[in-house]
């Protein structure tokens, strides 16, 4: 399988902590795809688990890489909706 | 009617409805299953969903930053890595009970381990277990009651996090069957004005729903109580809201003798609310609250900024400011960074300070200048003083500083046994309730364990503050009293009948002892002082002292 990743560097100015790791977990859930995230030489973990996503424990301009399998339709387009919103300041609003 | 007694917070009164705080659910036995894996995952399925469904519906309701915290929790319910994990469990022949508590205990020692923010999410994930599990046994959840009218909350003991919840609006009256006067609970309760009463042996026996009264000032909770009993009970907590808008006299006895109330605070931010409830100043100002966050010592000017803050809103009162107590208990990385096998016994308050002398002349400084910019009557105090060397050497550096009142508190039986001699070499003396008690009994204050040892009602106890007051008396030198035993509201007559000749207390205690204090002049309070002093441990010295006190308003 092909996959297409996006390295990110995370705009989030708490980190993935709390809320905003809520949100981008909640975002990955709606978009139905199985997508991964890693950070560093960390194990790849479910995008859309927020226990994954908060164990991470990314922090505002670590670099994460998304990672999902490339035949699945709309992919690209998922991914890099993902990727934008990690590298915005999630929370900020 | 039947009554159950313990110890009563304050001197409130409730009625209403029980509801209880479910106790922690018991953990699955780690038994094989007897239905199909398939049939343990729809189980499992549709607990998550229920509970999902439940936080999302709660946080609905309640909106704002708690409603962030419930969704998070919901999705924490579902979330698909937590589903495999069950899964995988399910698939190896065990029940989804156990499945869901291992499952999510890996998870949670995964976030322990990574402490800080994460380590803090642990008990989210623990709370979101707990339904789960609850979920799946047809039972209801462990946590605070939603009978969702005002209910009188009945415990084993509440924990921090569930105090943090405390609808105050619902919650009627607190009353617990584990924890005493110095416990999380109690102490909650003062700092809120909340009706309690702990330490009741026989609150496992009430039921939900069943109506109680809660009487704080007599320590009793009646049960099945007739109409007149109701209604007396509404009449004495309407009184009882009358006094406290009465007007804010000073604190004196029946006999006019004048015992200051003062506040303790814990930053000036509470300046105003003491000022508000009638304190006359304050009785312990601890400065923690500047160092504690900090990785270096805040400077001479932040310190200043700070105390002034304090000082401009008691002009012409008495300020007592406490220097900096810290020590291996309390660490501060800057001041004492050594581990210590016995950090209440170790390099803690004045023995830290004179380690680090410099960051004790800087606070001085500070309050130095902020008291010639203000009008208080300023204070300082020593912390944990043992010996009348240190007394010398801490009343000696004050007034190098310019400041002209020194004193130190008295929170060991050394410096209380030898209270004659230490307030002869400086101006006052203030007791510590809470560390003296801890000495005095050899029973940690943090330890749940001791809890029932940790009363300064304790004669013990009692003894050394009267050699204080005694001292006190002979030298003329003021005796204040800065610790939770001084919220007691009949405590607080004892204490003036063992000499004490002011008191400082959370503000929210001060109404409460302001009308204590004013049923009994100074002969009653010694009577009452010799009846508690003479009993032989700290439940008979409160049952004495309450007869002694009941017999004073008869005659």
């Amino acid at each position: 399988m092909t996959t297409i990743t996006r390295t990110v560097t995370v705009g989030s100015s708490h980190g993935l902590h709390a809320r905003p790791a809520k949100l981008f977990a909640q975002a990955a859930k709606e978009l139905g795809l199985p997508i991964t995230i890693q950070k560093g030489e960390g194990k790849p973990t479910n995008a859309a688990s927020i226990l994954g996503v908060i164990s991470l424990g990314a922090e505002h301009g670590d670099e994460v890489v998304l990672a999902t399998d490339a035949e699945a339709p709309g992919a690209a387009a998922a991914i890099d909706s993902l990727a934008a919103l990690l590298a915005s300041d999630i929370d900020a609003e | 009617m039947a009554e159950l007694t313990g110890v009563g917070i304050g001197l409130g009164v409730a009625q209403g409805p029980v509801a209880r705080i479910a106790d922690p659910l018991p953990a699955p036995e780690k038994t094989a299953s007897t239905q199909a894996p398939d049939a343990e995952k729809a189980r499992f399925r549709t607990a998550v969903d229920a509970v999902a469904r439940e936080l999302e519906s709660r946080g609905a309701r309640a909106g704002g930053t708690a409603q962030d915290v419930l969704e998070a929790q919901a999705m924490m319910a579902e979330d698909p890595e937590l589903a495999d994990q069950v899964d995988e469990r399910i698939d190896t022949g065990h029940t989804a009970e156990w499945s869901v508590v291992d499952a999510f205990a890996a998870f949670r020692d995964l976030l322990t381990e990574a402490g800080g923010y994460l380590g803090e999410r642990a008990a989210d994930l623990d709370d979101v277990a707990q339904r789960v599990l609850a979920q799946l046994r047809g039972v209801a959840a462990p946590g605070l009651p939603e009978p969702g009218h005002p209910y009188v909350l009945v415990a084993r003991d509440l924990a921090p996090a569930d105090t943090a919840l405390l609808d105050l609006d619902l919650v009627l009256a607190v009353v617990t069957s584990d924890g005493g006067p110095t416990s999380h609970t109690a102490i909650l309760a003062r700092e809120k004005g909340i009706t309690a009463i702990v330490g009741v042996s026989g609150a496992a026996s009430l039921v939900d729903g069943e109506t109680v009264i809660v009487d704080a000032e007599t320590g009793t909770v009646t049960t099945s109580p007739s109409a007149s009993e109701l209604a007396a009970a509404a009449a004495k907590a309407d009184a009882r809201r009358a006094a406290a808008s009465a007007p804010l006299s000073p604190g004196a006895l029946a006999d006019g003798t004048a015992v200051p109330l003062l506040a303790n605070l814990g930053s000036p931010a509470g300046a105003a609310e003491a000022v508000a409830k009638g304190a006359e100043g304050v009785g312990l100002f601890r400065t923690e609250f500047l160092f504690l966050s900090a990785d270096t010592a805040p400077s001479v000017a932040e310190q200043q900024a700070a105390y002034t803050q304090l000082l401009e809103a008691f002009p012409g009162r008495k300020v007592v400011v406490r220097a900096l107590d810290a020590g291996a208990d309390k660490p501060l990385s800057f001041l004492n960074d050594s581990e210590e096998e016995n950090p209440a016994l170790g390099v803690r308050g004045i023995r830290a300070l004179r380690a680090s002398e410099q960051i004790l002349r800087d606070q001085l400084t500070a309050l130095a200048a902020a008291d010639a910019v203000t009008d208080a009557d300023l204070w300082v105090m020593a912390p944990m003083v043992a010996t009348v060397e240190e007394t010398e050497y801490f009343t000696a550096i004050v007034h190098e500083h310019g400041l002209k009142t020194a004193g130190v508190m008295i929170e060991t039986p050394a410096a209380a046994l030898i209270a004659d001699r230490v307030l002869a070499r400086t101006e006052f003396a203030s007791i510590g309730t809470n560390d003296l008690t801890q000495y005095t009994m050899a029973a940690d204050r943090l330890l749940g364990s001791v809890a029932d040892l940790q009363s300064p009602w304790h004669p013990a106890v009692l003894s050394l503050i009267g050699s204080v007051g005694a001292a006190g008396a002979e030298l003329a030198k003021p005796v204040g009293i800065c610790g939770e035993a001084a919220a007691d509201p009949l405590l607080a007559v004892v204490l003036v009948g063992l000499g004490a000749t002011s008191l400082s207390m959370a503000p929210s205690a001060l109404a409460d002892v302001r009308a204590s204090l004013t049923r009994y002049t100074r002969d009653d309070a010694r009577r009452i002082a010799a009846a508690a002093l003479a009993a032989s441990d700290a439940a008979g010295a409160r049952a004495a002292a309450r007869a002694a006190a009941e017999k004073e308003n008869q005659s």
